[in-house]
């Protein structure tokens, strides 16, 4: 049985990256796109306590909550935004909104 | 009390007369529908107010001339001189003179008395007044009575202030003033458009002597350096015919013209007969006491400067002569009374002009002074048939009036007599002076003048008793209707008539010629009077003659007889029965020619009406059109060919650079958009790829 080292982290953590980014990347479900965005800051998030425990320092952790606290308000402000875009396009598909342009 | 110095307010008494009249008369005088027959008590204020004015004039101008004679000489003045500055009426600035002294243009509002002047006020308030109460009279039916007496008024005192001013400047003011009265008193009945034309062209052929006058008073204060009387025959005191004689003559004919524009003399005597479209008693003040004086008295106030002028004496002389038989010869044949008398004050003008020309001056005045009565007794007297008449004035519609109304046809009869010339009446006095004075002058041309004068008294005689004659003889050709309302003038009337008959008998024997020697120096008073002011008239007639009584007295006798001449003849055709066709017009193209007053009218018509004037006008229009309009257009065409010009560059040039600039913005605008897509995925793929360079870049190195 091998024990859990801080490169394990990392790989996992380099997934949930490699992960969240094809996703925001290739999905159009805008809500997808932001699942995956998700994925990405919670792959930052494993890197901040993995690296915490490896230096034996608690402000990696502390941030981590930080990210955690700052991505639920980005969640809500970002499924405001997106109930508000469906009300007027009638849809939520990213290629779909392409109005901001020249 | 010193009337002397109270000589101011002579001519102010008219003027408040003409105020209160002006400004509230129409409340005395309302002009209402029914005013005609229920008289307001107010229109009584009137009639006492405006003749009372001229009233207290006339005995102000007694009493001054009555201190005026025994006026001895003080400081600078003469003997029977009196001048009154108030203040300085125009005060402008200095200049050179012609003769290179400085000297300073001002007028005085001043007046000045001296015998010339005490003659024409005396003639001015007495006739005047006599006229005012004449007008209540003739007036009393007519509207607008406030208005006449108010017009009146105001001649008075701009006639008592020409003769009174003691400048040029001051005497202009009042010459212009009767210049303006006149209009509005010959326009008096101005609804008529006859009337309203007429007084039209008595103040525009006015106008025209005006500027004569206007340029002689310049001329004046250019060379002499002032307009006061005083000062004016001092300064040319020192200059003498040889060394100034034409600005001298210019000067004298320039007065001269303004003088015929003023007193009717030819060829500006065309407004005088149209003025009988004013109210009778306007022609009589008008043609007798004032206005038409005017230029007798201005050109005898300048006898001093006349007197260095030969030349220009005899281009007065001349043109009186001929004025004086021009008009005569039209006087005989016309059928409206008044144009008869109108002509015959033009003659009789002209005889004055005569007078004046031959350089007899205080004759000249002697013959104003002696017209002034018989002159506004006939016009009256003409008024008192019209008046009978209910307005008819052409004489082949008269006849027979002499029972009808006695009083008008005694005192007409005396004034016809005595402007006829018969012995013993003012007019022979004045007129066989006049016609003596211009035999007796040395000049040889003179003679001509006193032919035509002498024809001229023969043709006054025969036209005065052709109008006598036909108005009062004979039988009655009054249209019927008008016949039965024949009446006696009131009384009001009748007195200023008698009064006037009594002055045209009375008036001369104060210049009876030196001839009749069996009368006492007592009755040549008005030569020694005016003789300080005018200067004594033999000093050109009887130096080169020697006094011939023998031909004094045939001179006389001709003249007489040459009047009785004329009145036989008139009484021969019109008197022994009444013509049924009018007999000179046996004379053919002579008799049409002077009934249409030889066209003289007509001619100013073509000449100077449609030829100088409209003519004149096409030619300016043309002017105007082509090159005045031509310029303002070719200015308007360059403005706009340049204005194109600048808009073309403004388009092309620089907002085509502007234009440009924004353009090739545009085009480089192109390939840079192609990368905002707006797919927020296509935004995150570049992050990504770019993240992935830099991270690739810091991993090589």
């Amino acid at each position: 049985m091998h024990p859990i080292t801080t490169l394990h982290y990392l790989i996992l953590s380099v997934a949930l990256l490699a992960i969240g980014t094809i996703g925001v990347l290739t999905r159009r479900n805008i809500v997808i796109i932001l699942m995956s965005i998700e994925l990405i800051l919670n792959a930052v998030n494993i890197n901040l306590v993995a690296f915490s425990q490896h230096f034996n320092n608690v402000n990696g952790q502390v941030f981590a909550i930080f990210v955690i606290t700052v991505a639920v308000a980005e969640a809500a402000v970002g499924l405001g935004i997106l109930i508000s875009l469906f009300r007027n396009k009638e849809t939520v598909q990213a290629d779909e909104i392409e109005i901001l342009k020249w | 009390m010193n009337f002397l110095d109270s000589i101011g307010l002579i001519p102010l008494f008219p003027l408040f007369g003409a105020l209160v009249m002006l400004l509230v008369g129409r409340k005395l005088d309302p002009q209402t529908a029914d005013a005609h027959h229920h008289a307001p008590k107010s229109k009584f204020l009137i009639s006492l107010l405006c003749p009372g004015t001229v009233l207290l004039s006339f005995l102000f101008s007694a009493g001054a001339v009555w201190q005026l004679v025994d006026l001895p000489a003080r400081g600078h003045l003469p003997a029977h001189t009196h001048q009154i500055i108030q203040f300085t009426w125009l005060a402008g600035l200095p200049f050179h003179t012609a003769a290179a002294t400085l000297a300073r243009f001002t007028a005085d509002f001043g007046f000045l008395l001296d015998p010339l002047s005490s003659v024409m006020i005396l003639v001015v308030t007495g006739i005047g007044f006599l006229i005012h109460v004449y007008s209540i009279g003739y007036m009393a039916h007519d509207g607008g009575y406030y208005r006449f007496f108010g017009y009146l008024n105001l001649f008075v005192f701009f006639m008592l202030m020409l003769v009174l001013a003691n400048n040029y400047v001051l005497m202009f003011v009042g010459w212009e003033g009767v210049g303006l009265c006149s209009y509005l008193l010959i326009g008096f009945y101005f609804h008529k458009k006859s009337a309203a034309d007429a007084g039209k062209k008595a103040f525009i052929v006015n106008r025209i002597g005006d500027s004569g006058f206007i340029l002689g008073m310049l001329l004046m204060f250019s060379v002499l350096g002032t307009t006061r009387f005083l000062d004016v025959n001092k300064a040319l005191a020192a200059m003498s015919p040889e060394t100034h004689f034409g600005v001298l003559t210019a000067m004298a004919v320039l007065l001269f013209v303004g003088a015929t524009g003023k007193s009717a003399q030819l060829p500006l005597y065309v407004w005088l007969p149209d003025a009988m479209e004013g109210p009778t008693p306007v022609s009589a003040l008008i043609h007798a006491a004032t206005m038409v004086t005017a230029g007798v008295y201005m050109v005898a106030r300048s006898n001093q400067l006349f007197r260095l002028a030969p030349d220009a004496c005899l281009i007065v002389g001349t043109v009186g002569a001929l004025t004086a038989f021009f008009a005569a010869t039209i006087a005989m044949t016309q059928n409206d009374i008044k144009r008869v008398l109108a002509y015959s004050t033009v003659s009789q003008l002209g005889y004055m002009f005569v007078a004046l020309g031959a350089g007899a001056y205080w004759v000249g005045i002697f013959h104003l002074y002696t017209h002034a009565f018989f002159k506004a007794l006939l016009f009256l007297g003409s008024g008192s048939v019209i008046h009978a008449l209910s307005g008819e004035q052409d004489m082949r519609k008269m006849g027979g009036l002499r029972k009808k109304i006695p009083v008008t046809y005694a005192t007409m009869l005396i004034g016809t007599l005595a402007i006829s010339g018969i012995p013993g009446l003012a007019g022979f006095f004045s007129k066989d002076e006049i016609l003596w004075q211009a035999y007796s002058h040395p000049h040889a041309w003179f003679r001509v003048v006193y032919a035509l004068g002498l024809m001229t008294a023969g043709m006054t005689a025969f036209y005065m008793w052709r109008l006598m004659a036909l108005t009062f003889y004979g039988e009655s050709r009054v249209d019927p209707k008008v016949a039965a309302h024949i009446h006696e003038s009131p009384k009001v009337m009748t007195v200023p008539l008698m009064v006037l008959a009594a002055g045209s008998v009375l008036a001369g024997w104060i210049g009876v010629p030196k001839l009749w020697s069996m009368f006492p120096e007592g009755f040549r008073t008005l030569e020694t009077w005016l003789a300080g002011v005018l200067g004594n008239a033999h000093t050109i007639g009887e130096m080169q003659h020697e006094p011939n009584t023998g031909l004094e007295w045939a001179m006389m006798l001709l003249s007489v007889a040459v009047a009785g001449a004329g009145i036989a003849l008139a009484w021969n055709l019109y008197q022994k029965r009444t013509p049924a066709v009018e007999p000179l017009q046996a004379l053919g193209p002579v008799y049409t020619g002077s009934l249409n007053k030889w066209y003289v009218d007509e001619a100013y018509d073509v000449l100077f009406v449609n030829g100088l004037s409209k003519g004149g006008g096409t030619v300016l229009s043309r002017f105007d059109q082509k090159v005045v309009d031509g310029g303002v257009n070719g200015a308007g065409w360059l403005t706009r060919f340049t204005s194109t010009v600048s808009m073309w560059w403004d388009t092309w040039i620089v907002d085509g650079a502007v234009r440009l600039t924004a353009f090739s913005v545009k085009m480089s605008s192109y390939p840079v958009r192609i990368f905002q897509t707006g797919s927020v995925q296509a935004y995150a793929l570049a992050f990504v790829l770019g993240v992935a360079v830099i991270l690739g870049y810091y991993l090589v190195h």
